[in-house]
């Protein structure tokens, strides 16, 4: 079949329009279908937002407990936005950075759907906002080594991380008395 | 230095700079997605906040020089025409729904055209780093040192829990989608691709045409890149997606000297006539262009043709999109008049080519 655009190249892309019961159909080259859409490529093809938003919606579908969620799904909302849990499931798209907070779990599943089974973030702390984190960071792993020093019984080495930990954690306190 | 430049040369200056494996390998680029914590995502930001966004930002980044990328240019999204638009598409330096979508976008770039950041896409800021060849361990490098400054500058939206915050949930944690283009001609010709690429996406890496999402794979281009952003350290997804790639490399190597010891006379017979359509031809459409292009390129690589540019398959990829050959025409074109402009385009270009190797 040919284009009915352009009459020269082979129709490849077919679309039916069903309004009111009348049948259309339009068949195109790939060619004059890009021509027809948007003018930049790429802008008219299938986003993955609407992928995304179907996978999100079909979160319920399977539910056991599909009312219950569905009442609290309706009252989950994003107190700095007024993003609706709701809503962030059609759009696939949250509206602020403060809807991560209110969403909090309710995202695991979907996280671990596109992440491949990830919640929690390993990569990079930004400098000045995640000081705090960073510190937090190192506060963890030196209370690793303490332990591991103390089970193997050096002593020493656990007191000189024991001290250490302590200047951090004291410096980690009279950050928090000071914002 | 001027918005002219940007618009009119198919090239950038990154480009011209030979990268590691750039027989095959012909660009990396590494995208990091952030947001700034005191303003609602694009999406459904009201035109005032996405407005005192574009604002501030201008401020921060107007005739500001960044490391050895000498001074950045702001340049909104509303002051370039349609075509204009088209053709930042084209070289990659913008994306389609910044062009089309976006309240106050704009586009802060360097003079050589590898550093460019997107203000109000769907996150409000976009980084962008581009590479000749494979190097995505530079690249990511590059880019955290670029992340650095910015944070110099604004407050970033981050979560100790979920990490970077964007306004997709498939960007969140890393925020970052790091990408290599690969020619892969040899590959497409003994069919291997078609069993590869599976593999490739059951490791979490993406597989996409030259421009990006939903597109197609034009010329035996092809863009690989990860999928997941949450739960891994930058440095591993780069490595995941570095091995990959240096595997698809070997693959392709492999099928390229399989096809030149079983069908030499073939192969030289398919790349030379290209190299003559390319010549000779008064008509030619965008998808014929891209595959003849690759023959020759292909043929450039195995040393089957000689005295031709490694760079004629980027540059002209890119000068014969329909932006760009409206940009040169002054007008707009109907696709009829398209093709007869690629065609004499491509044959001045081929000319020269000629012309230089005597």
């Amino acid at each position: 079949m040919l284009c009915q655009e352009c009459q020269k190249n082979s129709a490849t892309l077919h679309f039916t329009k069903i309004v009111n019961g009348k049948k259309t159909e339009t068949h195109l080259c790939d060619y004059c279908a890009k021509e027809k859409g948007d003018h930049v490529p790429g802008s008219n093809s299938y986003s993955i937002h609407e992928l995304l938003s179907g996978l999100l919606n079909g979160e319920d579908f399977f539910s056991n407990q599909q009312t219950s969620r569905q009442m609290k799904k309706k009252s989950l909302h994003c107190p700095n936005c007024q993003m609706t849990y709701e809503k962030f499931t059609k759009l696939g798209r949250f509206g602020c950075s403060k809807c991560y907070q209110a969403f909090g779990e309710r995202l695991d599943p979907i996280l671990k759907r596109v992440h491949s089974g990830n919640t929690v973030h390993a990569g990079k702390i930004p400098k000045r906002v995640g000081s705090h984190l960073q510190a937090q960071r190192e506060i963890e792993d030196l209370k690793k080594d303490m332990q591991r020093y103390i089970e193997n019984e050096e002593f020493e080495k656990a007191a000189e991380v024991r001290d250490r930990l302590r200047s951090l954690q004291g410096n980690e306190v009279d950050k928090g008395e000071g914002s | 230095m001027s918005l002219e430049r940007f618009i009119s040369e198919a090239i950038s200056p990154w480009m011209k700079r030979e990268g590691a494996e750039s027989d095959i390998v012909l660009s990396t680029r590494v995208r990091l997605a952030r947001n700034l914590d005191q303003y609602p995502f694009p999406i459904i930001a009201p035109e005032e906040s996405s407005y005192a966004l574009f604002q501030y930002l201008q401020k921060e980044f107007q005739d500001q020089e960044y490391a050895d990328k000498g001074k950045l240019e702001v340049i909104p999204v509303d002051d370039l025409s349609q075509n204009e638009k088209r053709v930042l598409v084209e070289k990659h330096l913008i994306s389609p729904h910044l062009a089309e979508k976006s309240n106050y976008g704009a586009v802060v770039l360097s003079e050589d055209e590898a550093v460019s950041l997107m203000v109000n896409e769907e996150d409000h800021l976009r980084l962008q780093c581009l590479f000749p060849g494979l190097e995505l361990r530079e690249g990511l490098t590059f880019a955290s040192y670029l992340d650095d400054w910015l944070e110099g500058k604004v407050t970033y939206a981050f979560d100790e829990k979920r990490g970077y915050l964007t306004s997709c949930p498939t960007n969140v944690g890393t925020g970052m989608r790091a990408s290599v283009m690969m020619h892969l001609p040899a590959l497409v010709m003994t069919q291997q691709l078609n069993r590869i690429l599976p593999a490739v996406n059951q490791l979490g890496l993406v597989v996409r045409g030259i421009y990006g999402e939903g597109s197609e794979a034009l010329g035996n281009l092809f863009q690989i890149s990860n999928q997941m952003t949450l739960g891994k350290t930058e440095e591993d997804i780069v490595e995941e997606l570095q091995g990959v790639v240096q595997q698809l490399i070997q693959h392709e190597r492999a099928a390229r000297e399989q096809i030149l010891e079983s069908s030499k006379v073939k192969l030289l017979d398919k790349v030379n006539r290209s190299y003559g359509l390319l010549s000779h031809s008064y008509v030619m459409e965008s998808k014929e262009a891209a595959q003849l292009l690759s023959d020759v390129r292909l043929g450039i690589d195995l040393e089957l043709i000689q005295g031709v540019s490694k760079n004629i398959l980027s540059e002209l990829m890119i000068l014969t999109q329909p932006g760009m050959l409206q940009q040169y025409a002054g007008k707009g074109l109907t696709p009829d008049q398209r093709d007869e402009r690629r065609a004499a385009l491509i044959r001045e270009r081929m000319q020269l080519e000629q012309g230089s190797s005597d």
